[in-house]
């Protein structure tokens, strides 16, 4: 293989770059990126960067002396438009198109937006320079902020907003946020979070409208059931979907995210993909932690040409809402059973784990890192295969 | 010079985070005694809470490993090392000598 092209310049592109050279690729290493930025850390986005905690220096993920070390040809700024010939022809936004031997699909996931017309005040949270605009937004005073979504980067954005002093409603349509992810009772210990911190929570109505003049800032946010919540800033949290529509017609298959098998090989076996935008084995993570393991394995087999190593990690994410950390890992069912391990859910610092026919699947921890490490490392342990 | 605790509360694979300022954390690492910064260079994790093998401490975040004996990570996602504190061990107590009181005494 002489040139490899990474397409999406993020964590899941660098990490890919990364085990090109780690595992010996030598040749042209091509990085395209829509965004002008090169690779930065989007969880703090949400969290310190949003409170102003943290400045963009911090969030970069490599360094300059690494950039160079790479030694890869940054193409930032640049839309990929297609995959043509196979997959031996990485076509960009105005036309020029780049001749490949292999491909790596990193171009990750994208919120989703409510419909109606644009509205200033009306914010989604992915990017860098959309952390900078919703900062730049509320650094005007406290104010009325809506959160539509009550998922992790929601709350979290709930929480943060909530830390400047604004006065924050989540709204969930759902009887609950983060119900299929932890179930009923965990599910509720989370939700409790927000009213520890004087953030309302409306859970059960969907969205009917936002409101506001066209062409101009948003007044309020009415719900389906009638209601009106007055804000002046909302941030729609409500979901991604995976930056696929470039591969039409490139052949590859996309079924909310682009197929491949569990060593992240699409059907071509010189085009892999990894991270938030990867169906893998059937599954696709949102995970920052998935998309740096799925690199070392999808360039493993991208090298050898043929799939000769799975990813089989057991998933992991952590969140950090109202200064408690929260921690999941495993897989779990909707009917596994859920114990309390140790602490107490009222004091939100507690490890739980989720059990079925007798073995833990998940285990969920509030502000006990040391024993959740524990317990992560046993299922990891557990999921490993047996050697014979 | 900084007392930590009875070296029989440390048994082997155990850690203790000691609330100076920054934290440190103190390591049984099969018998030999470790301090480090106990903040992860990488973010803000408790090294204390890691997951210790060996001379390696694994961060429980993101599994940023740092040598005990040097602070250096031996992998990404940190990049720098945490400073590294003398400990001594008399009559049974241990001690950590803050690297940056030692800087001042010489
Ligand atoms: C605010 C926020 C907070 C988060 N917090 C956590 C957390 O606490 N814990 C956790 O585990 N995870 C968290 N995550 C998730 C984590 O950040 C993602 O899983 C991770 O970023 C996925 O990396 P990726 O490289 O696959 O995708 P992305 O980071 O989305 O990167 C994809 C890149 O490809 C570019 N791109 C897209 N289409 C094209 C194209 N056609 N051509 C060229 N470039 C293209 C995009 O612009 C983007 O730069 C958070 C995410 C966000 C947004
Ligand atoms: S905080 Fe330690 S690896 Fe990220």
């Amino acid at each position: 293989m002489r040139t490899v092209t990474v397409v999406g310049a993020s964590l899941a592109g660098l990490y890919a770059a990364r085990a090109l050279r780690s595992q010996g690729f030598q040749g042209r290493l091509v990085i395209v990126g829509d965004e002008h930025h090169r690779p930065y850390d989007r969880p703090p986005l949400s969290k310190d960067f949003l409170k102003g905690e943290t400045g963009q220096e911090q969030l970069a993920l490599a360094d300059a002396e690494e950039i160079a070390e790479l030694d890869a040809e940054w193409v930032l700024g640049t839309r990929a438009a297609g995959l043509d010939d196979e997959g031996r022809t990485v076509r960009l936004a105005g036309g020029r198109a780049l001749a490949t031997d292999g491909v790596v699909i990193a171009t990750g996931a994208t919120p989703r937006r409510l419909p109606g017309p644009e509205l200033s005040g009306v914010h989604t949270l992915r990017t860098l320079d959309d952390a900078q605009a919703l900062r730049a937004d509320l650094a005007g005073g406290p104010g009325r902020v809506v959160v539509i979504g009550g998922g992790f980067i929601g709350a979290e954005v709930a929480s943060s907003c909530a830390a400047l002093g604004h006065d924050v409603t989540v709204v969930e349509a759902a009887p609950l946020p983060l119900l299929p992810q932890l179930g009923e009772e965990m599910a509720g210990v989370c939700a409790a979070l927000h009213g520890d911190h004087g953030v309302a929570l409306v859970t059960g109505t969907g969205v009917a409208a936002l409101r506001g003049e066209p062409g101009g800032r948003v007044t309020g946010v009415e719900l389906a059931d009638g209601r009106l919540l007055p804000a002046d800033t909302v941030v729609v949290g409500i979901g991604v979907r995976p930056n696929t529509d470039w591969l039409a017609g490139s052949g590859i298959a996309v079924a909310d995210g682009v197929v491949c098998d569990a060593g992240c090989v699409t059907a071509l076996p010189h085009v892999v993909a990894v991270g938030d935008v990867a169906r893998a084995g059937g599954s696709r993570t949102e995970h920052w932690t998935s998309a740096t393991e799925q690199a070392a394995v999808a360039v493993h087999n991208l090298l050898a040409g043929a799939t000769l190593m799975a990813h089989r990690a057991v998933p992991y994410f952590w969140s950090d809402q109202y200064g408690v950390r929260i921690q999941f890992a495993g897989r779990r069912l909707p009917t596994d059973t859920v114990r309390i391990v140790e602490g107490s859910p009222e004091d939100r610092s507690f490890l739980a784990a989720y059990e079925r026919d007798g073995r833990t699947t998940a285990v969920l921890a509030l502000n006990r890192p040391r024993p959740f490490m524990k317990q992560r490392r046993e299922l990891m342990r557990a999921a490993q295969p047996v050697a014979s | 010079m900084i007392p930590v605790c009875h070296l029989t509360d440390l048994p082997a694979g155990e850690s203790v985070r000691i609330d100076t300022a920054p934290p440190i954390a103190v390591f049984n690492a099969d018998g030999e005694i470790y301090a480090i910064d106990d903040t992860c260079t990488h973010q803000d994790a408790s090294l204390a809470d890691g997951w210790l093998e060996g001379c390696l401490v694994e961060c429980p975040l993101h599994a940023a490993s740092f040598d005990l004996r040097t602070g250096m990570p031996t992998c990404l996602p940190a990049r720098r090392a945490v400073r590294t504190h003398p400990v001594t061990v008399e009559d049974g107590m241990i001690y950590v000598h803050h690297a940056a009181e030692e800087g001042t005494a010489a």
